[in-house]
């Protein structure tokens, strides 16, 4: 649909005829009257590419044209961008005839939106940040590239590996629908408890293994003047990831695999409902700061960086966005969520471990194969180990921070991700049906943490939630297996 | 002389118009159009799904809760709004009594203190007045903290008993220093002698401002009234920087709405069911409000 037509004389302008008010207002009242019409401005045009596609030979499996133009789009969030544009003389290097279009912007939505509905997306899109475009959509909508072929392609550094042989175990299934990889998340990210390792080394306290230790220990700081806890209070779902990840340690990996897959009452699993339970103590207690649910991310965490909380919940990217506000020598540190008891399922050393920093290839890109290259360029040693020089974060690819020197933050997850191993865990609900996190369980979670409903309604609520988005036909619904 | 004049007539009006029908008029018949279909936003194909998204809203409880707070913010932002400019402006222009007709002392300074939140734009508001309703280190909190009054101290923001009631406290702060200087230039052109001849007969402070003033400025209320009216059917873009809704929903507003099923869940058919709703409801606000503050002109001679 291109008609942009019809529309009034603005398009054959100036119209000589004399022009009458009421002739005037038929126009406009036929261009009100015939939007279909007009329908084509917003929602018009896609035609089917050209995609380039070059010979196939062992120093080029994907094919790609080597003179093919290719265009990349950062979101230019806590990362930046020259992390990109050394990806991008990489590229350069191996097809030298190829020009690079760079761009980065940090509303990856607005900005690219019109540009899928055109049919004319960029090859490379780095799709994050609060603007991003809702990848259970792109994907629903069939607008992202199958990465298999990248996945089994020969990695261009590790001699004898495939790329998907290179990465962490459970980096690939993030980005998994339906048992095809449309998304690419580069950045290993680590989800736990965050404390100042300084701050526990003057008190003399430990890092709690259990619950029980967790919860006299909140007593004993709360003896010291200093909250125990403190949460991103305007962002409350920063705490449904303790409560989860404690639910997952006690009833085992079912539990995320049945709120990923929307089973009935998942969120009212008995593991979930332990979980609730033991968090509702910190709240019972008053052992979260006061004011907290009033703070925003970034409020609440320089209360923690300036002692006035011991804990925090946050994912591996909150020492990067704290540093400007981080006392010398604070030296925080992350740790995995305690044990319930005995009895858990999964060792108190497992953690969530999971890749972010999501990478796509659309199924439009007019160099599709280039793309899919840029992504094997990201993904070759080379390029992981100056990602993480360039910012301090951990990347898919298995090995690339050895040998480096990490900030401490980074270091700890490093460590705690090895004390891991295959014990870790992960869901990925969040980005299936992103409301239902961003949204819904938030709500919850706002209501629980500050008090004003017990861990019975808290769940109740989630669910509701769940039972919501399962309701609702809009939302392409995906199931996982492991 | 005729034979010219249509030509030239619309060679002005023309152009213009055709900008108008361009991004106004365009826009708007195509979200009509978007709010019959299902589209997602991404590709060009898309379901025409008749009033299946009307259907859908109409049982939304999210909308629901949202049009509630419009609909509170309606009622209650125009009344403090518009008590508190006239107070304000009735203090700085006719306040000071004993006969004279003129400001209270100091009334030039006040008016710059009023008017200031009308500089700054409402993206700065918001950011400034999330800080003072900082639960720790805020102004607000601060200060009644130091008058000993920590019994009133909130959690503001993060509390849904109180949240609505202070993005409703900014909205009245950010716009009473406009229609104090609306209403005060209003009651400038008033004549004085009325104001006069008011004090030679004894009226009170208040007769004054409830017989005098305010019949004589009743235009600009009414302007006022349909302006703000207007504006609490909106609150979207300060909602979205204080508090984006939350928490629990207690914020939310039909604007809000609109952006989050849009842009957060790409339901682009749905949201311009909800714009689609906004417009009639505006519009039929408008024309309630215009036909209910209608009163006969009173004419100075």
């Amino acid at each position: 649909m291109s008609a942009h037509g019809s529309l009034i004389p603005a398009h054959h302008p100036p119209n000589p005829q004399p022009l009458s008010r009421r002739a005037l207002l038929g126009t406009a009242a036929a261009a009100v009257a015939a939007p279909a019409l007009l329908a084509g401005c917003a929602v018009g045009g896609d035609g089917t590419p050209d995609q380039a596609e070059g010979q196939k030979n062992a120093k080029n499996p994907l094919g790609v044209a080597e003179d093919a133009p290719l265009e990349v789009v950062i979101f230019n969030g806590g990362f930046g961008e020259d992390y990109a544009k050394a990806h991008e003389v990489m590229y350069k290097e191996n097809f030298p005839k190829a020009t690079i279009n760079h761009s980065a912007v940090t509303e990856i939505g607005k900005t690219l939106q019109p540009r899928f509905i055109d049919g004319t997306p960029p090859d490379v899109i780095n799709n994050s940040g609060a603007g991003q475009i809702d990848p259970g959509t792109l994907v629903a909508q069939g607008q992202l590239a199958d990465l298999t072929d990248l996945l089994n392609a020969p990695s261009l550094d590790v001699a004898g590996k495939t790329v998907r042989q290179t990465l962490l175990p459970g980096a690939v299934e993030t980005g998994s629908f339906d048992g095809k990889v449309f998304i690419l998340n580069y950045a290993y990210t680590v989800y736990g408890i965050w404390y100042s390792t300084k701050l526990f080394n003057e008190k003399g306290w430990q890092y709690p293994k259990t619950w029980d230790e967790h919860i006299a220990l909140c007593k004993t700081i709360k003896a010291a003047g200093i909250a125990p806890w403190t949460y991103q209070g305007l962002h409350p779902r920063y705490m449904s990831w303790p409560v989860i990840s404690t639910a997952i340690k006690f009833a085992g990996p079912q539990v995320a695999l049945d709120i990923d897959n929307l089973q009935p009452n998942a969120w009212k699993s008995e593991g979930m409902r332990m979980a609730a339970d033991a968090w509702y103590q910190i709240v019972r207690d008053k052992y979260i700061l006061e004011g907290s649910p009033g703070l925003d991310h970034k409020q609440s965490q320089t209360e923690w960086c300036n002692g006035k909380a011991a804990f925090i919940s946050c994912g591996s990217w909150l020492e990067n966005e704290q540093k400007a506000v981080t006392p010398a020598g604070f030296n925080m540190a992350v740790a995995p969520t305690p044990s319930l008891g005995k009895g858990d399922k999964l060792p108190f050393e497992a953690v969530r471990g999971t890749a972010g920093e999501p990478f796509v290839v659309p199924a439009k890109a007019k160099n599709l194969r280039g793309g899919m290259e840029y992504l094997r360029t990201m993904l070759s040693m080379k390029g992981a180990k100056d990602f993480t020089g360039k910012v301090s974060s951990l990347t898919i690819v298995a090995g690339s921070a050895d040998g480096a020197t990490l900030p401490f933050g980074l270091d700890s997850c490093v460590k705690v991700l090895k004390a891991s191993g295959d014990k870790g865990f992960n869901w990925v609900y969040s980005t299936y049906y992103r409301k239902l996190e961003r949204n819904l369980v938030d709500a919850a979670c706002g209501e629980f943490f500050s008090g004003r409903i017990g861990p019975a309604e808290f769940l109740d609520k989630c669910q509701r939630g769940a039972d919501e988005i399962a309701a609702d036909p809009a939302f392409k619904k995906y199931k996982r297996t492991a | 002389m005729r034979h010219g004049k249509y030509p030239l007539l619309a060679a002005f009006l023309l152009p213009a118009l055709g900008v108008y029908a361009t991004f106004v008029i365009s826009p708007y018949a195509q979200a009509f159009f978007i709010a019959m279909t299902d589209w997602q936003g991404l590709t060009s194909k898309f379901n025409m799904i008749g009033f299946n998204n009307f259907r859908y809203l109409l049982k939304d409880s999210y909308l629901w809760n949202a049009l509630w707070h419009n609909i509170l913010l309606m009622l209650l932002l125009p009344v403090l709004t518009i008590a508190l400019g006239l107070f304000l402006a009735s203090m700085l222009n006719v306040g000071n009594g004993k006969g004279r007709v003129r400001g209270v002392r100091g009334s030039a300074f006040y008016k710059v203190i009023f008017f200031a939140p009308q500089v700054l734009s409402v993206a700065i508001i918001g950011v400034l007045w999330k800080e003072i309703y900082n639960p720790r280190s805020g102004l607000l909190n601060g200060g009644l903290r130091a008058i000993g009054l920590d019994g009133l101290a909130k959690t503001w923001l993060g509390d849904p008993d109180y949240a609505f009631w202070a993005v409703l406290a900014v909205m009245v702060w950010a716009n009473a220093g406009f229609y104090v200087v609306l209403f005060g230039a209003a009651m400038q052109s008033i004549p004085r002698d009325i104001y006069e001849a008011a004090a030679l007969d004894g009226t009170s402070r208040w007769t004054t401002l409830w017989r005098i003033t305010l019949p004589l400025v009743w235009d600009s209320v009414q302007v006022a009234w349909v302006y703000l009216a207007i504006l609490a059917l909106d609150g979207f873009a300060l909602v979205q920087v204080m508090t984006r809704g939350g928490p629990n929903f207690s914020t939310d507003v039909v604007g809000q709405r609109m952006y989050d099923v849009a842009f957060g869940e790409f339901k682009f058919g749905q949201g311009s069911a909800i714009g689609v709703i906004m417009f009639f409801l505006t519009l039929s606000i408008t024309v309630v409000a215009l036909r209910l503050t209608r009163r006969e002109r009173i004419e100075f001679s």
